[in-house]
C-alpha cells in the first residue's frame, strides 16, 4: 500500500520498465545469436546505458527544480565530480599496464616528472572508497555551496547563475594540469573494473543493468522524498518560499537537505556514466551541458521525476540519431526545443499527455502536481 | 690598450673625415682607394676598405656597405672594378652609384665575408648611423650602442654628441656613453660616478642590469667605494621606480580588461538590470555584432578598398540596428510571453542563442574570420615606463563613449524617461499613457544594439566565430551581478574592478587560478549582498 502511495501508477510502470531494461538487456546482447533480429550490439548496450545515466541526473535535477524551484544550472559539475571519482578508481585499475608501465602513478603523472601520488588520490585504488566519494564529493560541494547561498536567500536567477559560475570555475580548474585530474585530456583508457575487462561486452551488459537499477532506486528515492512531508514543504517553499518561512519552517535547512541529496544522485549517474563512455574530461563540466539538462527536464515535465527522466531519454535520442542525421541541425533543433517548451508546453510531454486524457474524462488525476508558473509569477498588471 | 686607443684614433679620423667629405674634392679619391681594397680579395684587406669608406663619405658608401653585409657586393677580378647589387638583383657601379649596364654579372667573384669582417662591418656601420643625417636612424643607432655597449664604440659617441641638436638623441647619446663608461674596465671613478647618475635616470631594467655589477664588485681602491655605495643607491632607486612602472602597467592591463568586460556587460546592464530579462543570448548578439564588422569589412574590400581605415567607424552604427533588431525580433516573439517567469526566460533565451549560433555557423562556417585593424588602431607606444596598444586605448577609449552615451539615452531623452518609469512602476506607467509594450521591445533593442556594438570593438581582440559570445555570457552577467542590478555606475566600478583585480592577481597565480578566484569571490560576494555592490533601494529589485 505504502509504494501505491509513494509511486502510483506511473511511477510503478516506470519502476517496471527500469527492471524489465536490466533483465532484458543483458540477455538481448549477451544470448542473443549475433545475426538474429532481437540481438543488440554492444555499442547500442553503451549508449542505451549512457542515457539511463542522463536520466537519472535529470531526475536529480527534477528533485531540486521541479519539487524545489531551484534552478541549478550547475547540476554538470555534480555528475562531471561524480564521474572524475569513478574515473580516479579506474585510473588506479590500470597499475603498471600504462604506456609508462609505472605502478603507482597514472600515465599523466609520469609524464609530468610527478614522483608520488598526490593526496587527493589516496585510497582510490579501493572501490568502495571511490564510491565513498563518489557521493560524499559532489554532496559536501553542494552542502557547502548551498549553506552559503541558501542562508543568505540567494535565489532565482541569481542562485542559477551562481550555480552556473560554479561549474565554470570547476570546468577552468579541472582544465589546470597542476591540479593532479589529467588536465586537459582528462581520465581515459581505464582497464577494467572490479577486476572485469571494461571492454567485454559482459560487463558492458552488466554496467547497463547496474544504470537501469541505479535509476529505478533513484526513482524511489525521489518519490520518497517528495510525497512524503517533508516533500510538502518544500514544494510549499517553491512556490511560496516568504509564506513557508513564515510558517515556521527553517526553509534553508530543507532547501539544504534537497540540493544536497539531489547532487549525491547527479554524482551517482556521472559515476556510472564514466565506465561506460570510457572518459572523463573538464568538458563535462561545461555550463552548456548543464543547461542541456534542465531542458531535458522541461521536455519531459517537470515536478513529475517520471517525465524528467522520460525527457533525458527521448533528448538524448534525438541527439544521438539527428547529430547522426543531420548534424548541422542539431542545434537548430535544441534550440527550437528550448523555446518551444517554454512558450507552449510549460508542463513537458507528461502535462500535454494529461490534458489529452483530462479531455477524453471530465475529471483530471488527483495527482497532478501544482503548475509552479502561475504561483511564481508575481503580479503585474495585464501581463 | 694602446691598440684600443689607435683602433679609437683611427676610427675618429675617419669619422670626422666623413663629415668633412661632403664637400671634398678628394671624394673621388678617397672613395677609388676604398673600392680598391675591396678589390683584393683578402679579408684584411677587405677590413681596411671598410674603414677608408666608411672615412670617405662617398654617397654609395651605406649601399656598399649594405651589400657587403649581405654578400651582394661584388668585383670584376680582371679591371678591378666594384659593383654592388641591391635587394632586387639590379647591379649598381660601386664608384658612382649609377646603374651598371652592359656588365656580365656572371664573370663577377663576390667579396667573402669572415666573422671578423663582419663584426667590424656591424661596428663601423653603427658608428656611421650615428652621424646619420636622419635623427631616428641617429636614435636607433645610440640604442644600439647602449645595449651593447662596446667600449670601441666610446671614441664615435663623443664625436657625435659634440655634433648632436636633436634633444632626444643627443640623451640617448649620453646614455650609451654611459653604458660604456659603466662596463668599461679602466674607466675612472668620475667617469663611473657620472655614468651611473645617468643610467638612474634611465631608471630601466636594462640600466639595473648594468648597474648590478657596479654594486657588487669589491675593487680595494677607497675612490671605487664610493661608486659601490651610488651604484647600490641608483639600484634601490630604480627598482622602486620599476616595481611603481610595474603596478601603474598593472592597472593600466586591468583597466583594458575592465573595459572589455565593461562593453559586454553593458548592455546585459540594460536587459538583466534595467528591465529584469534574463537574456542568455546576450552573447550571440555581440557575435552578431562582430560578423556585421566582418561583412561591413569584406564589402570594404571588394568594392572600395580606400575606405578600409573607416570600416570600424561604419560598422559601429550598422551593428547597433542590426543586433537590436534582432533584439527587437526576440523579444516580441518569444520573451514578451515570458515576463514575470525568469527561470522560463532564461532557457528560451539560452535556446535561441543555440539557433542563432548555428545560424551564423551554418552562414559563415565554423572557422574564425579574420577581422582587420585600421592603420589607426594597430601599433604601440611607450608613456614613461607604461607600454600602450593603440589598440586597447581605442577600446577604452569607445567604451567611455558609449558608457556616457547610454547615460544620456537613459537620463536625458524622452524614451529614457519612459523606459525608466516603466522599469519601476509598470501599471502606473501604462495608466499615464506609456505604451509599456513599446518601451520593452526598444528598451531591449536598445540593450541588444550597444552589445552589437561591444561585437564591433571586440572583433578587434577576439576571434570572431560563432563561439565567440558563449565566452563572454558568464562574465557578462558575473559583472552585472556584482556591480548591482539597475545600476549603471554599478557596472562600470564592477567591470574596472574585475578587470585589475584579474591583471594583480595574474603575475601572483596564473591566469587560471586569477580567473577562477575572481569566480569564487563573486560567488561568495553574492551571497554577502545578494543585491550586488550598489544595491538599488525600494521595491523595484522585489521581483
Amino acid at each position: 500500500m505504502i509504494a501505491q502511495t509513494v509511486l502510483g501508477k506511473r511511477g510503478s510502470i516506470f519502476l517496471a520498465l527500469c527492471i524489465a531494461a536490466a533483465i532484458l538487456v543483458p540477455v538481448l546482447t549477451l544470448k542473443v545469436a549475433p545475426n538474429s533480429a532481437l540481438y543488440m550490439p554492444p555499442y547500442v548496450v553503451a549508449l542505451l546505458g549512457k542515457y539511463l545515466c542522463y536520466a537519472l541526473l535529470a531526475l536529480a535535477l527534477d528533485l531540486v527544480w521541479g519539487y524545489c524551484g531551484i534552478l541549478s544550472l550547475g547540476h554538470g559539475a555534480f555528475f562531471a565530480l561524480g564521474g572524475y571519482a569513478m574515473g580516479m578508481y579506474l585510473m588506479r585499475q590500470i597499475g603498471a599496464r600504462g604506456t609508462y608501465a609505472n605502478p603507482d602513478l597514472p600515465d599523466f603523472m609520469v609524464f609530468l616528472n610527478w614522483h608520488s601520488l598526490p593526496f587527493t588520490w589516496w585510497g582510490f585504488s579501493s572501490f568502495f572508497y571511490a564510491c565513498l566519494m563518489v557521493v560524499l564529493v559532489p554532496g559536501a560541494l553542494a552542502a557547502l555551496f548551498g549553506w552559503f547561498a541558501f542562508r543568505s536567500r540567494v535565489t532565482g536567477v541569481y542562485l542559477s547563475i551562481i550555480t552556473q559560475a560554479l561549474t565554470y570555475a570547476l570546468l577552468l580548474a579541472f582544465f589546470r594540469n597542476d591540479m593532479g585530474f589529467g588536465g586537459n585530456n582528462g581520465l581515459t583508457d581505464f582497464k577494467d573494473i572490479l577486476g572485469f575487462n571494461i571492454q567485454s561486452d559482459a560487463t558492458r551488459a552488466a554496467l547497463f543493468s547496474t544504470s537501469a537499477i541505479a535509476l529505478a532506486l533513484g526513482y524511489i528515492v525521489a518519490a520518497a522524498v517528495v510525497t512524503s512531508k517533508f516533500g510538502k514543504v518544500i514544494v510549499a517553499i517553491r512556490d511560496a518560499e516568504s509564506r513557508t518561512r513564515f510558517l515556521g519552517y527553517r526553509v534553508e535547512y530543507y532547501k539544504l537537505l534537497v540540493f544536497t541529496l539531489s547532487a549525491a544522485m547527479a554524482g551517482v549517474a556521472g559515476a556510472l556514466y564514466v565506465p561506460q563512455v570510457g572518459i572523463i574530461n573538464p568538458g563535462e563540466f561545461a555550463p552548456a551541458n548543464s543547461i542541456e539538462a534542465v531542458i531535458w527536464v522541461a521536455v519531459g515535465g517537470r515536478g513529475t521525476l517520471v517525465g524528467a527522466a522520460l525527457g533525458a531519454i527521448l533528448v538524448n535520442f534525438g541527439k544521438t540519431y539527428f547529430t547522426g542525421a543531420f548534424p548541422e541541425y542539431w542545434l537548430f533543433g535544441l534550440g527550437g526545443l528550448f523555446v518551444i517548451v517554454t512558450l507552449f508546453l510549460p508542463k513537458g510531454i507528461l502535462g500535454l499527455i494529461d490534458r489529452m486524457t483530462a479531455r477524453r474524462k471530465p475529471q483530471p488525476p488527483a495527482e497532478m502536481p501544482i503548475a509552479p508558473e502561475e504561483q511564481i509569477a508575481i503580479p503585474e498588471g495585464g501581463r | 690598450m694602446l691598440m684600443t686607443f689607435f683602433k679609437a684614433l683611427a676610427t675618429l679620423l675617419f669619422l670626422v673625415a666623413a663629415a668633412c667629405a661632403v664637400t671634398s674634392p678628394a671624394r673621388a679619391d678617397a672613395i677609388d682607394d676604398a673600392l680598391g681594397h675591396f678589390a683584393q680579395d683578402k679579408f684584411p684587406e677587405t677590413d681596411k676598405g671598410i674603414d677608408s669608406l666608411s672615412g670617405s663619405g662617398a654617397p654609395t658608401a651605406a649601399a656598399v656597405m649594405d651589400a657587403l653585409a649581405n654578400n651582394r657586393l661584388l668585383f670584376d677580378p680582371g679591371s678591378k672594378q666594384i659593383f654592388y647589387k641591391d635587394a632586387s638583383d639590379t647591379l649598381f657601379d660601386a664608384k658612382t652609384g649609377a646603374k651598371a649596364e652592359g656588365v656580365d654579372a656572371s664573370t663577377l667573384k663576390k667579396v667573402r665575408l669572415n666573422n671578423a669582417v663582419r663584426s667590424k662591418l656591424q661596428s663601423v656601420g653603427g658608428s656611421m648611423a650615428l652621424l646619420a643625417p636622419d635623427p631616428t636612424k641617429r636614435l636607433d643607432a645610440a640604442n644600439a650602442v647602449f645595449r651593447s655597449h662596446d667600449a670601441n664604440q666610446l671614441a664615435p659617441v663623443e664625436t657625435a654628441l659634440a655634433k648632436e641638436n636633436d634633444a632626444a638623441v643627443k640623451a640617448a647619446l649620453l646614455q650609451a656613453r654611459a653604458a660604456i663608461l659603466a662596463t668599461k674596465p679602466d674607466a675612472t671613478a668620475d667617469q663611473r660616478l657620472d655614468a651611473i647618475q645617468v643610467l638612474k635616470l634611465r631608471g630601466d631594467q636594462d640600466a639595473q642590469g648594468l648597474l648590478t655589477p657596479l654594486a657588487t664588485v669589491a675593487p680595494d681602491d677607497a675612490s671605487m667605494d664610493k661608486v659601490r655605495t651610488a651604484a647600490k643607491a641608483a639600484l634601490s632607486a630604480i627598482s622602486m621606480q620599476l616595481a611603481i612602472w610595474q603596478a601603474v602597467q598593472n592597472v593600466w592591463y586591468g583597466v583594458s580588461l575592465g573595459s572589455v568586460l565593461l562593453l559586454a556587460a553593458i548592455g546585459l546592464a540594460i536587459t538583466f538590470g534595467v528591465m529584469g530579462i534574463i537574456n542568455m543570448a546576450h552573447g550571440e548578439m555581440v557575435m552578431i555584432g562582430a560578423y556585421t564588422t566582418f561583412v561591413v569589412q569584406q564589402v570594404i574590400r571588394t568594392s572600395m578598398p580606400g575606405l578600409f581605415d573607416a570600416s570600424l567607424i561604419i560598422a559601429v552604427p550598422l551593428a547597433f540596428l542590426v543586433s537590436g533588431a534582432v533584439g527587437i525580433a526576440i523579444e516580441r516573439l518569444v520573451i514578451r510571453h515570458l515576463y514575470g517567469r525568469p527561470l522560463e526566460t532564461l532557457l528560451a533565451t539560452w535556446g535561441i542563442s543555440l539557433i542563432l549560433q548555428q545560424a551564423v555557423r551554418t552562414t559563415f562556417g565554423a572557422n574564425n574570420k579574420e577581422v582587420g585593424a585600421p592603420s589607426f588602431m594597430s601599433g604601440s607606444f611607450h608613456l614613461g615606463g607604461l607600454e600602450i596598444t593603440s589598440g586597447r586605448m581605442w577600446i577604452i577609449a569607445f567604451t567611455i563613449c558609449v558608457f556616457v552615451a547610454l547615460q544620456l539615452v537613459l537620463r536625458a531623452t524622452p524614451f529614457g524617461l519612459r523606459m525608466r518609469a516603466v522599469t519601476q512602476n509598470r501599471r502606473m506607467a501604462s495608466a499615464m499613457g506609456i505604451s509599456t509594450g513599446r518601451i520593452d521591445a526598444l528598451a531591449f533593442g536598445l540593450g541588444s544594439g550597444i552589445a552589437g556594438i561591444a561585437g564591433v570593438a571586440l572583433s578587434q581582440i577576439d576571434n570572431v566565430s560563432p563561439n565567440l559570445g558563449q565566452s563572454y555570457i558568464i562574465d557578462s552577467f558575473m559583472v552585472v551581478v556584482f556591480g548591482g542590478v539597475g545600476n549603471l555606475w554599478g557596472t562600470l566600478v564592477a567591470a574596472l574592478a574585475l578587470g585589475i583585480a584579474n591583471k594583480f592577481l595574474e603575475p601572483l597565480a596564473g591566469a587560471v587560478l586569477a580567473k577562477i578566484a575572481v569566480l569564487v569571490f563573486i560567488i561568495l560576494f553574492i551571497q554577502k549582498r545578494p543585491r550586488g555592490l550598489f544595491a538599488l533601494k525600494g521595491r523595484s529589485v522585489e521581483a
